[in-house]
């Protein structure tokens, strides 16, 4: 099975067919505006909003996450001994990912499981999840992913891509998770590959034309990494940052975290929390050196990390999708797409 | 999967006021399940992180070495919040080690060398564990002549001081201890600033001798000079950064040096690595 037809009138029916095996996300709507959430029984997926606020990928890293616990009650045998919070590794469906969320995954999948050390809760969360994804046929002001190696008919990181055909979504099924989805949820009406193929193609190529972005990242590679940091224009580009962090919490690809643990009676909890490069604390050492003291260093720590320093470890291309979220909720309008440009075309004078 | 965020659970079976004004202590741990100690195989120059269930974890580099058996060791400075919190504990509470982590001193490359160690002040842990290891009957054959510059504010802040004055007494190692100044008119050391001692004492450089170096910004600041001027090489000066730390597998994101993560690429860098990297240390 390649590729199938979904009639609109059967979508929600079989997502709540699908229930008995996946927990289901997808976009909602609330007072927050758009976003990727545990959709509740009878709560159909936004499925044609625009780009949601935050990214899907707390779906795999929550804001907010209890790693170990422990008993500090003496009289317990196992008093102070940390062990692993119960996690749930039920499989889980998110509907209606975009597709540079998905590759975003791919790409924080490369820090979280590696050849040293694996996440146990990240890994266990991905192993569950299957993403299936509605192709950006409408590509807003902001988006840039055709110039940041993904594009709005992207299939990297997806297990079934949909392309929404007003009465129907044709579905390409692209990994046996993506079918083990379908099947979940009854959907099984065969569409001729190469017809679904050539329609792909033709909206995808429409969607890509509707990319305005001119963002270049060609040249980026063969620039060392002491030549970009000590460029001249960081001063300039942090000169507006308020270090809101706005821009690091909204990024699909943005993974860092923090851990801190806390007491309630005798339970002691160990917890992560998404944690932002924006914040002095971030490195504030204990002796009360702060080696990215200075705003200027943080700015240019998050720009020099996200398309200099990934770009150099992985070899896998810069860790931006281009989803614009960033462009589109800094309040004081400092564009990615500009600072990319900037390093891009640096030359030093040296 | 191996969960690298649990500690291995350990007791306290020991502690020492290390230092005269008792900033600092060494805390001596036995692993209360005896087979995490194999797990917990480490080499010189490794660091792990100390876990308090409930007040969180603080890295700190390993200063017993990996010759001795039975137990762990990590001198501590109070300072920060876990810090203070480990300070009050007592022998026999109970908390967590996790690691051992980050890379170590590069003990292949330095076999058949002459190793110069250079410590300021309590940043002298891992090179402890180090001096310790090299001098261990079974490896000292595999180095060439050892050099060992250590210095404190005052002898009392000399960490590790019935050890220094023992291996002061041998014939197999150098010891060049200093204080940057003391009344004790039976000082019998040297006196003065590490880098001026290092200037003095320290051998020449050949294509065989290799420098690591640990200590506070400012003594590495000045050290560096003085090892250039004996003809040190960027690749043959070793250097161990600390920056802060929360993960110690390389995953939250915040230790690093341009792409360098500290805690998993380090913390042992080369000059000659270090220079290529942005300073954020």
């Amino acid at each position: 099975m390649n590729f199938i037809t979904i009639d609109k009138k059967d979508w929600a029916p079989g997502i709540d067919q699908s229930r008995q095996t996946f927990r289901v996300y997808g976009p909602v709507e609330d007072e927050n505006g758009c976003q990727i959430k545990p959709l509740a029984p009878d709560t159909p997926p936004k499925m044609d909003a625009a780009v949601t606020v935050m990214s899907a990928k707390s779906v795999l890293f929550p804001q907010t996450e209890k790693i170990l616990t422990a008993t500090l009650d003496e009289s317990k045998q196992d008093h102070h001994v940390m062990k692993p919070v119960e996690t749930d590794d039920m499989p889980r469906v998110v509907l209606g990912i975009r597709p540079y969320d998905a590759k975003a995954m791919h790409l924080v999948k490369l820090n979280f499981d590696n050849p040293d050390y694996k996440d146990p809760y990240w890994c266990a969360a991905y192993d569950a999840t299957t993403f299936v994804g509605l192709g950006v046929t409408r590509p807003g002001p902001c988006d840039f992913s055709t110039a940041a190696g993904c594009g709005p008919f992207s299939e990297e990181g997806l297990d079934v891509l949909m392309a929404d055909m007003d009465d129907t979504y044709l579905a390409k099924i692209l990994t046996e998770k993506g079918e083990k989805w379908a099947a979940a949820c009854g959907f099984d009406t065969v569409a001729d590959p190469k017809e679904s193929q050539v329609l792909f193609d033709v909206l995808r190529k429409e969607a890509e034309k509707q990319i305005q972005a001119d963002v270049n990242t060609d040249k980026l590679a063969g620039k060392t990494i002491l030549d970009l940091y000590d460029a001249p224009f960081w001063d300039e580009v942090a000169f507006s940052c308020i270090n809101c962090g706005t821009c690091t919490y909204v990024c699909p690809t943005c993974w860092c975290f923090d851990i801190q643990d806390e007491t309630r009676h005798n339970t002691a909890v160990r917890f992560r929390n998404w944690d932002t490069c924006m914040s002095p604390l971030f490195t504030h050492h204990a002796s009360g050196h702060n080696p990215r003291g200075t705003k200027v260093q943080r700015v240019r720590q998050r720009f020099m990390h996200k398309l200099k320093y990934f770009l150099d470890k992985y070899d896998q291309g810069i860790m931006c999708v281009g989803c614009g979220r960033c462009v589109a909720s800094c309040p004081v309008n400092i564009d990615i797409r500009e600072v990319c440009n900037r390093m891009n075309d640096y030359e030093t004078t040296k | 999967m191996e969960n690298p965020y649990l500690p291995y659970p350990v007791r306290i079976d020991d502690i020492e006021v290390a230092t005269e004004d008792k900033s600092l202590k060494t805390f001596t741990f036995v692993f209360v399940n005896p087979a995490d100690e194999e797990k917990f195989a480490y080499k010189a120059g490794q660091f792990a992180e100390l876990s308090i269930p409930g007040v969180g974890e603080i890295p700190i580099g390993i200063a017993s070495s990996p010759v001795e058996k039975g137990f762990v060791k990590f001198t501590v400075f109070r300072t920060g919040v876990v810090t203070s919190h480990l300070h009050n504990m007592k022998k026999g509470d109970l908390m967590g080690i996790r690691g051992p982590l980050g890379n170590w001193y590069p003990w292949d490359k330095l076999e058949n060398k002459n190793v110069v160690i250079i410590g300021g002040g309590f940043a002298f842990t891992t090179l402890r564990s180090s001096i310790v290891y090299m001098l261990d009957p079974a490896n000292r054959k595999k180095f060439k002549n050892i050099d060992v510059v250590y210095g404190a504010r005052s002898p009392g802040m000399l960490l590790y001081r019935e050890e220094l004055f023992d291996w002061e007494k041998r014939d197999d190692i150098n010891m060049h201890i200093t204080v940057d100044g003391t009344d004790d008119p039976n000082w019998k050391y040297h006196t003065g600033f590490v880098p001026q001692i290092v200037e003095q004492n320290a051998p020449q450089a050949d294509e065989d001798t290799y420098a690591i170096v640990c200590g506070p910004p400012i003594m590495i600041k000045f050290t560096q000079p003085a090892l250039t001027k004996l003809g040190y090489q960027p690749h043959q000066i070793i250097m161990s950064l600390e920056n802060r730390m929360k993960c110690g597998i390389g995953m939250c994101g915040r230790c690093n040096i341009g792409k360098e993560l500290v805690c998993k690429d380090g913390p042992v860098f080369t000059l000659e690595e270090i220079n290529q990297t942005p300073k954020e240390y």
